[in-house]
Parts: structure tokens; C-alpha cells; sequence
């Protein structure tokens, strides 16, 4: 389209980053500083903390994680496709239809192995 | 009105730009404003909900509740914890609010109102909506919490997983329009996309449900589990804005679901040259009424559990999604609307043409392809819901346990 319209998102993002911005600097200028020691430590259920913040967590985090990396980016060869749908032959809804079906061997065997499972 | 400037003497170029922020400006405070509202309006209606009345001292009806609320943050001392990563513990509240507010931008309100209208408008605001994703993950590991580190871990792993199905649901409008700009979307609808693939449609409301982290799906700050999940730390203002960016995300899903599955600004001669009001109140009307149903769902259902959450997302949502696809992709082809064909039907008369006056040309375009992927998906629904309750039977005998009789009324009976 016309290079306008990335102008408009360009400083409407621009708009966006400010509008929030605002209240939190005015907040700044009005509310009361005392800071004291106790105050600023870490919340956790009133006991002192142990340790920092940086502990060891699930595998299963990234396990998801990689699943969902492998949908998003063929997801996102379906897109250009489906625009091109209502002009497309016979030939590129199979083709397209076996590009979803490795999606969907990929998912069952991500579910046989068990990634999908919470533990 | 970059025109008028243009006429009045300026210079093209900075015209331009002085339109674009004007119309920035007003699209972004759109939303804030409307947050203000909305934030009263869900009170209100939980209020209702729970046989209370709800804020009703500020103001008549109480509409002057979130002002009091926004005096009292912007007085509250700003407390930054002990180890955190200041710079993105500030960044942090600032993105999850614009990240929101910039889906505005490619949201089409009638025909004319669009802040651009990109031809990608739909990758658009899958890309900047999870900006406020990447903002919970920003507050929840620079905050040196534990709680906070464990809400953003929940947090990414749901929104991530649900991001798929969405994006799955969203490929079916895209292919039923042929574009993927969100105003040759609502172009296409002459009959709702709702009406035509359903399962799209409740797919995408589920899955944008999750992404807001409302109820059922608000175990990303579930309060009793890790207090209060990647905002712990936050404080005053800088909480304010992670409220706010909730409460804005909460109706940007209701316009989104309004646009793609029900019409947009169309329905009721809505949206024709000359009703552009009336247009963009069509849209509100048809947001409103998805919002109400969001509250009423954060309202009533009680909270799921994680796993339960995560495993229907992939081994319900995502099946589903996909199956869904393969069946609009067989289906539809053959069925592409003809609008030129349709319009010398009208103009033929007879039966076609009574209901090409009523409804318009591109209703009887659209139609046969609306009857046959309407069947399907009804079809589709009834076997995956079955497949639901089997595996859910299935699994409630293994473990022994009876199924939940329905809730009696029994506890009104003993007041």
C-alpha cells in the first residue's frame, strides 16, 4: 500500500509508548519518597527472602516453547497461501492440505512423547 | 484532513504527518478513555452479578469511581524492589500499555475510519499483541521475585500455546475474504463469518480469552496460588497501567471477535456512505455485547487448572484448528462468491431478486458457500464435542470418580 499508512503506524507507536508514559512520570512528580529498607525488599509472604530470584525452573517451559516456535513459523506460511486461496487450483489445496497434515503428524508426535504432558 | 492542510498552503509531507498524529492522538486516547469507562462498567456488572450495587457513592451511579481510583494512584509512593533490573522494570508497565493500544491502529471502525489500513492488518496486531506477552515476561523476570519469575513463567507458556490456535482460527476469515486487511474482511461479510464457520469463530474467542488472562484462564495472576503472579513488585502508577493494559487488551479482543466474526461495522445499512456514525456504533454495539459476555464469564466460572489448561489448548484447541482448516479448505474453493454474477441475478428479479434487495448482492454471493461450511462446522462441533465427553467419561472411570451431578438450588433453599 502507500508508504503513508507505515508513516501512521510508525508514529502511532510512537503515540502509544508516550500515552503511558504520561501518568507514570506525573505519578513520579506527586507521590510521597520514602524509602526505607524494608521496604524495598523482594515480597514474599513476609519472611525474608532467600536467595535471589533466579532459581532453577521446569524443563517442561521450553519444551512448550519449542512447539509452539514450530507452529508459529509455519503457521505463518499458511497466511500468504489463504490470501491466494479463492484464485488457487486443485494442486495447491492438496499441497497445502499436506503441509497442515505434517503439522499435524508433528503434533501427534510431540503428544506420543509426551511434551504436551504438565508434570 | 491532510487534504485540507494541503489546500490551506502547507507543505505535503509535514501535512501529512500533522494528520497522522492528530489522528494518533485520537485513536490512542480512544482507547484510554474508553478504559475508564469499562473499568466502571465491569464493577458494575460484577457487582450485579454478585447481588451487590456496586460503586454508587462517586458520582451518579458511581461514574466518577475511576477518577477517585486514579487520584488515589497517582499519590502512592512508587517503590522499586531491591535487585530489580530498573530499566526494564520501568519499561516493562509502558509496553504492556502500548503494545495494546497500537492494535488500534488497523482496527477498521466503518468504511472511512481506519487509522491504516494495512494489507497485512491481520499478521499486524498478532505481532503487537504479543508485545503485552513479552511486557508480563519483562515485569516478572526483572522484578527478583519468585512469584513474579513463576507468574511470567505461567504466563508465556499459556499465551505462547494459545497463540496457536488463534493464529490457526485466524488463517479461515483470511481465506474466506482473500485479504488479509482487516477492512476487506469485514468487506467480505456479507453474511457474518460467525454464521459461516462457527468453530473459527469460538476457536479465536477462546483463545484471545486466554491471551487477556481472563477467567476462566487468569491463573497468570492466580491470587491464591502466587499471590498476584508478574506484577507482585509493581506499585501506584506503574501498576495502574498493567490494570489499564488489561482492561483495554479485555475490549480489544471483543472489537477484534466484532470485526472478523461478526461483521465489523456492517449489518442494518450500516456502514453505507453517509451512516458512518452509525457504522462505528454498530461496531460498538457488537463489541459491547462480546464484552458483556467476557464479564459474564469472568464472573461465573471458576478458574482452571494449569495443566487442564495447557493440554486443551493442544490436544483439543490445536486438533480442532487444524481439522477446521482442512475442512474450509476443501469446502469453500468451490463456492468462491461471484459477486458480479450475483448482482445480474438481482438485477434479473424475481425470488433473487427480493432477496438481493433485502439483504444485498453480496448476500446471495456469499450464501451458497455459508449453507455448505455451516453444515460442516455444525458437523464438526458435534463430533468434537462428543469426542470431549467420551475422552472426559474415560478418564473419570479411571479414576473412579462420579461424574459431577448438575449444581441444585439447594443452598437457596436453606436461606
Amino acid at each position: 500500500m502507500q508508504p503513508n499508512e507505515w508513516l501512521f503506524i510508525g508514529i502511532f507507536f510512537v503515540v502509544a509508548l508516550v500515552i503511558p508514559t504520561v501518568p507514570i512520570v506525573l505519578a513520579q512528580l506527586l507521590n510521597p519518597k520514602r524509602p526505607s529498607k524494608m521496604k524495598q525488599e523482594a515480597y514474599e509472604c513476609g519472611v525474608e527472602t532467600v536467595g535471589d530470584a533466579w532459581v532453577q525452573f521446569k524443563v517442561q517451559y521450553y519444551l512448550y516453547a519449542l512447539i509452539f516456535l514450530i507452529f508459529d513459523i509455519e503457521m505463518l506460511f499458511l497466511f500468504p497461501w489463504a490470501v491466494a486461496y479463492n484464485q488457487l487450483g486443485l494442486f495447491a489445496l492438496v499441497a497445502m492440505a499436506g503441509f497442515v497434515g505434517i503439522l499435524g503428524v508433528a503434533l501427534i508426535y510431540a503428544w506420543r512423547k509426551g511434551a504436551l504432558e504438565w508434570l | 484532513m491532510a487534504e485540507f492542510l494541503i489546500n490551506s498552503g502547507w507543505n505535503p509531507n509535514l501535512a501529512q504527518i500533522v494528520a497522522s498524529t492528530l489522528g494518533a492522538v485520537v485513536l490512542a486516547s480512544f482507547g484510554l478513555v474508553w478504559v475508564i469507562f469499562s473499568i466502571w462498567l465491569e464493577r458494575k456488572f460484577a457487582g450485579r452479578v454478585q447481588d451487590r450495587i456496586g460503586p454508587n457513592r462517586t458520582g451518579p451511579y458511581g461514574l466518577f469511581q475511576t477518577f477517585a481510583d486514579i487520584g488515589k494512584l497517582l499519590t502512592k509512593e512508587d517503590i522499586t524492589p531491591k535487585g530489580a533490573d530498573k530499566h526494564v522494570y520501568n519499561f516493562a508497565p509502558i509496553l504492556a500499555v502500548a503494545g495494546i493500544i497500537a492494535i488500534f491502529a488497523v482496527i477498521p471502525f466503518n468504511h472511512a475510519w481506519v487509522g491504516a489500513d494495512l494489507n497485512v492488518g491481520v499478521l499486524y496486531f498478532v505481532a503487537v499483541g504479543s508485545l503485552a506477552t513479552l511486557a508480563i515476561l519483562l515485569a516478572g523476570w526483572s522484578s527478583n521475585n519468585k512469584y513474579a519469575l513463576l507468574g511470567a513463567f505461567r504466563a508465556i507458556a499459556a499465551l505462547i500455546s494459545y497463540e496457536v490456535p488463534m493464529i490457526l482460527s485466524l488463517a479461515v476469515p483470511v481465506l474466506l475474504a482473500g485479504s488479509m486487511s482487516m477492512q476487506d474482511i469485514v468487506k467480505g461479510q456479507s453474511i457474518a463469518y460467525v454464521f459461516v464457520v462457527p468453530v473459527s469463530a469460538l476457536i479465536f474467542f477462546v483463545s484471545q480469552l486466554a491471551e487477556v488472562g481472563r477467567s476462566p484462564f487468569d491463573l497468570i495472576e492466580a491470587e491464591s496460588e502466587i499471590i498476584a503472579g508478574f506484577n507482585i513488585e509493581y506499585s501506584g502508577m506503574k501498576f495502574a497501567m498493567f490494570y489499564a493494559g488489561e482492561f483495554i487488551h479485555a475490549f480489544v479482543i471483543c472489537i477484534l471477535t466484532a470485526v472478523l466474526f461478526l461483521g465489523g461495522w456492517r449489518g442494518l445499512g450500516a456502514g453505507e456512505p453517509g451512516y458512518e456514525l452509525f457504522g462505528f456504533l454498530m461496531l460498538m454495539a457488537k463489541s459491547v455485547a462480546v464484552y458483556a459476555f467476557v464479564m459474564l464469564l469472568r464472573n461465573t466460572l471458576p478458574r482452571i487448572r494449569i495443566d487442564h489448561m495447557m493440554a486443551f489448548n493442544w490436544k483439543f484447541l490445536v486438533p480442532l484448528a487444524l481439522v477446521n482448516l482442512l475442512v474450509v479448505t476443501f469446502l469453500a474453493r468451490p463456492f468462491v462468491p461471484d459477486y458480479a454474477a450475483a448482482e445480474a441475478l438481482v438485477a434479473e428479479g424475481g425470488l433473487a431478486g427480493l432477496v438481493g434487495t433485502i439483504f444485498g448482492a453480496g448476500f446471495i454471493a456469499e450464501l451458497p458457500r455459508a449453507v455448505v461450511l455451516l453444515v460442516a462446522n455444525v458437523i464438526l462441533f458435534i463430533v468434537a464435542t462428543q469426542l470431549l465427553h467420551r475422552y472426559g467419561e474415560a478418564q473419570r472411570s479411571k479414576l473412579g470418580v462420579q461424574a459431577v451431578p448438575p449444581m441444585r438450588a439447594t443452598a437457596m433453599a436453606s436461606d
